[in-house]
């Protein structure tokens, strides 16, 4: 038996398995401070997930804050103008306040980023590494995929002022078409354009299908060449995914700093994404750096929503031995038996909580089974 | 087989009109209807079940996968924005959110506007687009009383009829917006019974539009 994979619990092995997974693709595991200063956040506040930050003031003055994300700090330490791309993977533990807690938790978090010039096997290579580490989390689960270029076109031919467009881009990601339809028809929208929205929150499904009925709502180069991008990395995925890897253009991340693909992936059990990604070029732009970058992150702490995996024993062996016992006799039946691969617990007297495989005993003539749980 | 799907309604008058909807359309449960002491009802025939639950937590159930879908006012879904999908505006439970009070309370502008309300965030996003500098007051029932008693100037709330408002001298003053019955739906539930769900809401589409 594997005492090291098999006593793990679910996010503890998916950790393992997962920087497992990057490594053999040469992604390199980049460990990072706690601490970060105050400022990277307060510029990007709109890349969190969450506004609230711990700060505290280090022993110079400079407010600094416990890390809420890791993406933000990757993406400051990169070179300028990188001349090879950076692929790199981390876990880490992040400080934020989940959706509807009043509470900071310290949530770990497995991300993978590259960073660099992107082409189309670029993109395959993450977009099937997001899709096999949810795989690991679990043989039942859905990624989908989604283009910003598609959306942002669309908004870019409609030209609706700022605020209503917020609330529209609001209401594609609810999936809330009556509503849509009653803002644009409340702000006077044109009832062609008011449709072509919409349209976005009912284009979801399996890939070839759902890319050609996007074909009749497209407007604008851009919203052609998302989908144009869109085809070309079906046909290379297609082959490895089936079935699990699906469009939807109801999915959507923050205009300001995502452009181009975005997933998000489930889980079976879990109520929430638990992968989440996308390729933000724009907020590479903000930091003032030259070049491209797509990653993604594991929010492996929500596997617990999966509910315990029951463990019949605490050990495999309970070891008893009286108080006269030889100890060097006991610690070599200690040695043998762990070097059998078995959990072996030591102890003078029986205790009633502790469950266990075997119950052994070092009398007189060597180890004797007492009883057996098998 | 098809997987189940698990339905929260809103306990009360609204929820046993939408249950009569999901009745009528193939999703019936026969023994919701009766009194008793059970939760959760299931029909393995329908591959549906059903549970109660306050109206103001329904949205919290379906948000944290308890249930799948869940029937939920806009005013819930206002107050409390659950990272949900709305698919459909059921029609059902119609009545509007509004300012209420005496029938000079909005007149004085200089000084900063007492507002009891159950909703707060919907009382400050409004009074947030309006710049006006007000003080939230959160009540958990019997709004009405504010202002009448000088807790607050005004209330916003739920008004149906208006009799309640009209019986204590109270009157509408603004509207904040209407209110219905919507179909929420769980994100992650969607991606894996997306047919199902489909199938579920295309019915349903068919006969509210049916009226």
């Amino acid at each position: 038996m594997n005492t090291v994979t098999s006593d793990l619990r679910r996010e503890e092995r998916a950790i393992f398995e997962l920087r497992e997974l990057y490594e053999q693709y040469g992604y390199k595991k980049y460990k990072m401070s706690k601490f970060e200063e105050y400022d990277l956040y307060l510029e990007n506040k709109s890349f969190l997930p969450s506004s609230q930050v711990i700060t505290f003031t280090d022993l110079n003055g400079k407010l600094l804050a416990l890390k809420p994300d890791v993406t933000l700090s990757i993406a400051k330490y990169i070179p300028t103008c990188p001349a090879e791309p950076e692929k790199v993977y981390y876990n880490e533990n992040v400080y934020r306040t989940p959706r509807g807690s009043h509470e900071y938790k310290e949530i770990m978090q497995v991300g993978l980023e590259y960073l660099g010039s992107i082409d189309l096997y670029a993109q395959c290579e993450v977009l099937s590494l997001a899709l096999r580490s949810l795989q690991k989390l679990s043989e039942s689960c859905v990624m989908v995929l989604s283009d910003m270029g598609f959306i942002s076109g669309l908004l870019e031919y409609c030209a609706l002022p700022l605020a209503l467009e917020e609330r529209i881009v609001a209401c594609v990601e609810h999936k809330n078409a009556h509503e849509i339809k009653r803002l644009c028809a409340e702000n006077g929208v044109d009832e062609e354009l008011c449709q072509s929205i919409a349209a976005l929150t009912g284009l979801y499904g399996e890939l070839d299908d759902t890319i050609r009925r996007a074909r009749a709502l497209v407007k604008n180069d851009k919203m052609a060449s998302s989908l144009d991008r869109l085809t070309e990395i079906a046909s290379v995925l297609s082959a490895e995914t089936d079935g699990s890897l699906r469009l939807d253009f109801s999915v959507i991340n923050d205009l300001s700093y995502y452009n181009g693909l975005i997933f998000q992936g489930f889980i079976d059990g879990v109520p929430s994404a638990v992968l989440s990604g996308g390729r933000y070029d724009k907020l590479m732009e903000r930091l003032g750096k030259n070049t491209s970058a797509m990653g993604f992150a594991v929010y492996v702490d929500q596997l617990e929503r999966l509910g315990f995996e029951e463990r019949r024993y605490d050990v495999d062996v309970l070891l008893l031995y009286d108080e006269g016992a030889d100890v060097s006799k006991l610690t070599a039946a200690v040695k043998m038996l762990t070097n059998n691969g078995q959990r072996v617990r030591v102890q003078s007297a029986l205790s009633e909580k502790l469950r266990f495989r075997q119950l052994l005993k070092l009398g007189e003539r060597g180890l004797e089974i007492l009883e057996s749980n098998d | 087989m098809n997987p189940m799907i698990s339905v929260a309604l809103p306990k009360g008058r609204l929820g046993e009109s939408v249950y009569k909807i999901f009745d009528e359309i193939g999703y019936g449960c026969p023994e919701i209807m009766e009194e008793g002491r059970k939760l959760i009802f299931e029909n393995a025939e329908n591959r549906v079940s059903y549970f109660w639950a306050k109206p103001s937590d329904v949205a919290i159930y379906v948000e944290h996968g308890a249930a799948d879908i869940g029937v939920a006012g806009l005013d819930i879904l206002l107050e409390q924005q659950p990272d949900v999908f709305e698919l459909l505006d059921l029609g059902l439970g119609k009545c509007r959110m509004a300012v209420a009070g005496k029938k000079d309370a909005l007149r004085d502008t200089d000084r900063t506007l007492r507002v009891a309300t159950k909703f707060p965030n919907i009382a400050k996003s409004y009074y947030a687009e309006q710049s006006r500098e007000i003080e939230i007051i959160k009540l958990n029932g019997s709004i009405e009383l504010a202002p009448i008693v000088k807790l607050s100037d005004v209330i916003v709330d739920i008004v149906e009829t208006g009799k309640t408002l009209k019986e204590n001298d109270l009157e509408v003053l603004e509207t904040v917006c209407d209110i219905s019955a919507r179909l929420i739906v769980n994100k992650a539930a969607f991606r894996f019974k997306t047919e199902q769900i489909e199938q579920m809401c295309g019915k349903l589409r068919e006969r509210i539009a049916k009226g």
